[in-house]
């Protein structure tokens, strides 16, 4: 044991910890505004109604973001309409129905696993398997497979090659583990009691399930799905592996259409050594963090409104 | 009342009469459909890993199958120029290091500032307190990579430049000083940090939230200050949580592409200059895809290699973390 000290040296160094936390603390809060504060000073002058409803130019002052803006839009709600079922289907299974089994604890690390690849190995992943397919169909664009008008919505390509589907199903790769576990969470916060009260009513585990387990973790879920998605919005590495930089002149118009998003839109503009691209750089990461704030906001409120304790 | 006794059956002979509105075996042929397609859906996660081994192995071994590549001298070699000169080199180590130095730059600014931040958190604050800085720690954590690049790219280098660089003047040699350049790893890992500071502080403070009360009420009661029972016996309890927290923060640190693509230069070298411009396999990935590398060449082929690469070593790191999780952990009941 280390030799007693006296009451006041422990005190004293009581309160010395206590502002290491609190500069620690305010570290945190001082960066968060800086950073913010940076931004909304470099790009509050650039933006503007125009600078929202136009399209890419080579000059920064009639550059706009409209492709961008659509083509996150298209991207991310391809990706969560795939990944939320998807998601919460595997987390209902692993929660409510596998036996604990080898096979389902293999299943459980993979998913801890594929949590922590990194954002960029998924879109080597989705350029393999949904850009190119494996190769099945051949390298060149003249011997993809085609569907339907290509002026038509339900125009459709095989492989896919770098187009809204492709880009979609890739973020839906990135975001499903994140969609799993929040849910698995959900699920689990939902007391045993509720569940064997239905059971011992007669019902079977999926009417259990879908009557009665998941109406009660719909908040959970809910604010994992839109915590979830905020992160698709703001992804952008693996889509750089996908489909580059590109300068799109129009927005999607079907799921073979070719996009810029947002975030790679920023980075485009950021990498460019003049300050007029660095101010619409800005001037787009305001929108962008717009989209963010209402998405987080939308979660806070479902957890603050929807979230009664359950007893 | 009388009628009660003899009327009571008949109901339940004409229920079986009429059948059930559903019956037993129709809703478990709907059950068991159901649960066959959730099952389905929970393994298609295991596809999703199988087929990125299968496509980072089968890519990798045909990166090695070029004659100009060697394994040996991949995993040995101190020099990776694939683009530039004639005589090409793939030697991963430079790529590592440039990794190596960034995630460590971002884990000394953001472990010890993140620990520290929970335990005030979890220990210190008052309810309202931990009201207004969750919400901004959660902010901190949606906010997209690309914006912490932009970040480090106008805001940080320009600050190291001006206020850093007429420190540094004295050091270094005279054709190499010391001095912050456009691109530089110490821009990259502080944002980096701070861009995983909201995942260690928020995982870091579930942990020591998990410790049950009883632990500090007797250590209050031994006559611990409010120090003593946080740092001496909170921390402690909840070393397994805050170990794998860090593991967790520094592979993101290790797979982060944006900011580094962004701020911290594109020459693959092997120091340890904060100042220097370094590659790490992540920007090394983005240049290759990003260039107009043809697609069956050694150099895009060479970025497959380096995924590989990236994909085990962060594997490794999340496998640790689940390890320390599961054999470290207290329980309290």
């Amino acid at each position: 044991m280390a030799k007693a000290r006296s009451g006041a040296a422990r005190l004293l160094q009581d309160r010395a910890f206590l502002l290491t936390c609190l500069v620690a603390t305010n570290v945190a809060v001082v960066v968060l505004f800086v950073l913010l504060a940076s931004i909304f000073w470099q790009g509050w002058d650039t933006l503007s109604w125009k600078f929202v409803t136009s399209f890419a130019s080579r000059k920064p002052s009639e550059a706009g973001i409209l492709a961008p803006l659509m083509g996150s839009i298209w991207v991310c709600s391809i990706c969560g309409i795939v990944a939320l079922p998807l998601g919460v289907g595997t987390a209902i299974y692993l929660e409510e129905f596998a036996k604990r089994s080898t096979f389902t604890r293999i299943i459980q690390t993979n998913i801890m696993n594929l949590a922590g690849v990194p954002s960029i190995v998924y879109g080597i992943l989705g350029l393999t398997a949904f850009a190119r397919m494996f190769g099945t169909f051949g390298t060149n664009v003249e011997d993809s497979i085609s569907v339907g008008n290509e002026e038509s919505l339900f125009f459709l390509r095989l492989p896919f090659g770098s187009s809204v589907l492709a880009g979609g199903l890739t973020l839906m790769l990135v975001i499903l583990p994140v969609v799993i576990i929040s849910t698995q969470e959900a699920l689990r916060a939902v007391p045993s009691s509720l569940r064997a009260g239905a059971m011992a009513l007669g019902a079977t585990r999926w009417q259990t399930v879908w009557g009665i387990t998941l109406p009660a973790a719909i908040p959970g879920i809910m604010t994992g799905a839109i915590l979830s998605m905020s992160r698709a919005i703001g992804e952008s590495a693996p889509l750089l592996v996908l489909g580059g930089l590109l300068l799109v002149f129009n927005t999607p118009t079907n799921l073979m259409s070719d996009f810029a998003i947002l975030p790679l839109q920023i980075y485009n503009w950021a990498q460019r050594p003049q300050d007029e691209f660095h101010y619409i750089a800005a001037s787009a990461i305001i929108i962008q963090l717009v989209v963010l704030l209402v998405f987080n906001g939308i979660a806070i409120f479902i957890r603050q409104k929807l979230q009664k304790p359950l007893q | 009342m009388t009628s009660v006794p003899s009327s009571a059956p008949a109901p339940l002979r004409d229920l079986s009469k009429l059948g059930r509105p559903k019956s037993v075996s129709a809703r478990s042929t709907r059950e068991r459909i159901i649960v066959g397609t959730l099952a389905v859906a929970a393994t298609f996660s295991i596809l999703v890993t199988t087929t990125i081994i299968l496509v980072l192995a089968t890519e990798t071994i045909g990166f090695f199958e070029f004659p100009d590549v060697s394994i040996r001298e991949f995993f040995t070699g101190l020099e990776w120029n694939p683009l530039l000169g004639s005589e090409k080199h793939f030697g991963i180590w430079p790529l590592v290091c440039g990794t190596l130095l960034v995630t460590a730059i971002a884990a000394s600014f953001a472990l010890p500032v993140g620990l520290i931040a929970a335990i005030y958190l979890s220990e210190y604050a008052s309810p309202r307190v931990r009201a207004t800085l969750k919400p901004a720690l959660e902010v901190l954590a949606g906010i997209p990579t690309v914006v912490y690049g932009f970040f480090a790219l106008t805001i940080i280098t320009p600050f190291l430049q001006k206020q850093v660089n007429p420190l540094l003047a004295g050091f270094g040699s005279a054709d190499s000083p010391v001095a912050f350049g456009n691109y530089n790893a110490l821009s990259a890992g502080l944002a980096t940090g701070i861009m995983i500071l909201p995942i260690v502080c928020s995982l870091s403070e579930d942990a020591l939230r998990a410790v049950p009360r009883s632990l500090r009420d007797g250590a209050f009661a031994l006559g611990g200050t409010r120090f003593d029972v946080s740092v001496k016996v909170v921390v402690p309890a909840a070393l397994s949580g805050i170990v794998a927290a860090f593991l967790l923060a520094i592979s993101r640190a290790i797979g982060e592409t944006m900011i580094v693509a962004l701020a911290a230069g594109g020459v693959a070298q092997i120091t340890a200059n904060p100042a220097a411009e370094v590659q790490t396999m992540t920007a090394y990935m983005v240049q290759i895809f990003l260039g107009d590398a043809p697609a069956t060449g050694v150099e895009y082929k060479s970025s497959y290699a380096v995924a590989s690469t990236l994909f085990v070593i962060t594997l490794v790191i999340t496998m640790i973390g689940q390890w320390v999780l599961r054999r470290f952990r207290e329980e309290y009941d």
